[in-house]
């Protein structure tokens, strides 16, 4: 950030709901399939047809609003209309003055919080390619239109102007992502476009001075566009007003390529929506029992999650950065019941959340299918040293890859057996015996020459031995 | 009424939102016409209303909805048809001015 300048952000998240269908009729919310597949005379805007509201769409959206701290609250659905073909009906229903979310906030992992004005519910649009020369809307010939993600579930959540530096808006993104994802209202798969983010962005010179002229960035689709973009656009306002130039209020398009925003629409182009109350759906109120129902339903919150591993570690005693960002990497990945499952199951605290942290965490989909039980049989061998650091891992490899598994069958597979106890007092009885002098030596207190028994045993096993088990001999021996 | 409560001018700015070209009979045609709806409903808002709520639709009817199972699709090639243009397996519509709002 350039000296003396502050940035204001407010962010504008889309998130596509996980519902099996679409909000106001039944054809499937699927990603990928057949252009125009998934379509109905509702989604069509065909004449006659009417909406009908999802209920599970509604669950979602009261879950997120659970999750973001929000009022849940009476609401109802206006009609946006405007002309451009991504609706076949000409107009998109969305909620208006009347969101069913509304005042909650989000805490981010550092403890700072973001108000949430809204979440409300609204439906997508679908898809419109341009063909012509540039493959961008100007100077395109004509487009095509693909009706299957029209009428897709979204809720949209608008943050207050809270946030203040890039990296606050990346950890904002990336922790709201981390929430959609535990309430299952979302698949949290930005590069899919189930997650979309607009960002607002202003700059002024001291926090005392009063909000300055914003402008909208469009077209956001990963955490590190977010941060990207708004750093490009606060630097070009700054540019500006120090130049002696005014910032316009703008819609802006984020060219990730290109790495810079340019002008989509000015104020003055700004859309005159006509929202008037979608006369086909009556209002929406849910009453206590049943916001109570979602509430309970709902699983713990990433911050939760965090707060019972990092309760576990400092029951440990084992508290460093390093864990604190392991244990955010295990939640942020969903792999945090692993690693209690595993502290359970009588595995230390730092060996449990480092193999999830840094393992397991290569791949996550396979490791949150993975049986705790192999999980934790695997590093309870690890911890009384029957496999070496290096074993575990290509055990734990193994096991992710068939999706669980016997690890002491896998070990003997791969030739790790040779570090059963009774092999490995062999081959260290078999070092002590070439390395005589050494050994009295050893015996009479010289520590460090335990190295040489050490490397004696690692090259006659390959490596494969367990150093510290080899001590634990060597120790037992000397007696 | 000394102002009118609707001018020319605004139905012809709410015609042009809805892509409505009117000619000039129409537009003092339906300014008229409208004026008497506005009017109708400053008659409404003469009565003394303080008692009863806002009602957001003619029914007094809330929560409906439809679970999330799967309904009826439409097929493809007999949508396809009854399109104008069609290109791809999708809708070929003209070139759009501006991007999506």
């Amino acid at each position: 950030m350039t000296d003396g300048w502050v940035m204001v952000i407010g962010l504008e998240v889309h998130c596509e709901l996980k519902t099996t269908t679409k909000l106001f009729c039944g054809c499937p919310n699927m990603f990928g399939n057949e252009p125009n597949t998934n379509v109905c005379p509702v989604c069509l805007g065909l004449p006659g047809s009417l909406p009908v509201l999802n209920q599970k769409a509604v669950e979602l959206a009261m879950a997120i609003g659970t999750a973001l701290n929000c009022d849940i609250r009476p609401s109802t659905f206006h009609r946006k209309n405007y002309f451009y073909p991504d609706q076949a009906k000409d107009y998109q229903i969305s909620q208006y003055d009347e969101p069913i979310n509304v005042d909650g906030w989000l805490e981010l992992p550092d403890g700072f919080r973001v108000g949430i004005e809204r979440a409300h519910m609204e439906e997508d649009t679908g898809k419109t390619t341009h063909v012509g020369a540039t493959g961008r809307i100007h100077g395109a010939d004509y487009s095509l239109v693909d009706y299957n993600r029209s009428g897709v579930p979204l809720v949209e959540i608008v943050s207050d102007p809270d946030l203040r530096t890039s990296a606050q808006a990346r950890a904002y993104v990336t922790e709201l992502r981390s929430v959609l994802v535990a309430t299952g209202a979302s698949d949290g798969k930005m590069e899919e476009g189930s997650m979309r983010v607009d960002a607002n962005v202003s700059v002024r010179r001291s926090a005392d001075d009063p909000f300055g002229t914003r402008c909208e960035i469009k077209n956001l689709n990963s955490v590190r566009s977010v941060g990207r973009a708004i750093d490009y656009e606060a630097g070009r306002q700054i540019a500006l007003i120090e130049s002696g130039d005014r910032v316009m209020q703008q819609t802006r398009h984020w060219d990730e390529d290109a790495g810079r925003t340019v002008t989509l629409r000015s104020k003055e182009d700004a859309y005159d929506y006509r929202y008037f109350l979608e006369p086909d759906l009556v209002p929406l109120v849910p009453d206590a029992d049943w916001k109570a129902a979602v509430a309970d339903a709902l699983g713990m919150m990433p911050a939760q999650r965090r707060a019972r591993l990092a309760d576990l570690l400092s029951d440990a005693g084992s508290v460093t950065d390093a864990r604190t960002e392991q244990v955010a990497t295990v939640v942020d990945l969903g792999l945090d019941d692993l690693v209690v499952e595993a502290i359970a199951g009588g595995i230390p605290t730092a060996l449990a959340l480092a193999r999830t942290a840094n393992e397991a965490a290569t791949d996550p989909e396979a490791a949150r299918q993975l049986d705790t039980g192999s999980y934790v049989a695997l590093l309870s061998m690890e911890a009384a040293g029957t496999l070496s650091a290096t074993q575990a891992k290509t055990v734990l490899a193994e096991l992710l890859a068939a999706g669980g598994g016997d690890p002491s069958a896998i070990a003997r597979e791969k030739g790790f057996e040779a570090m059963s106890d009774n092999s490995l007092s062999a081959t260290v009885a078999q070092a002590i015996e070439g390395n005589p002098d050494e050994w009295a030596r050893y015996c009479a207190g010289e520590d460090k020459l335990a190295q040489v028994f050490i490397g004696q045993v690692m090259k006659s096993t390959r490596g494969q031995a367990n150093g510290k088990a080899v001590v634990t001999e060597l120790q037992r021996l000397r007696g | 009424m000394d102002t009118p409560r609707l001018t020319r001018d605004d139905v012809a700015h709410v015609a042009g939102l809805a892509r409505l070209h009117l000619t000039d009979e129409e537009l003092d045609l339906f300014t008229g016409q409208l004026a008497v709806v506005l009017d109708h409903a400053a008659d409404v808002a003469l009565l003394d209303l303080a008692d009863v709520p806002p009602t957001a639709h003619a029914m007094a009817v809330t929560n409906v909805l439809r679970p999330d199972t799967p309904g009826l699709t439409v097929d493809r090639a007999e949508v396809l048809a009854a399109a104008p243009s069609v290109e791809d397996h999708r809708f070929r519509v003209p070139r759009i001015l501006g991007e999506a709002p």
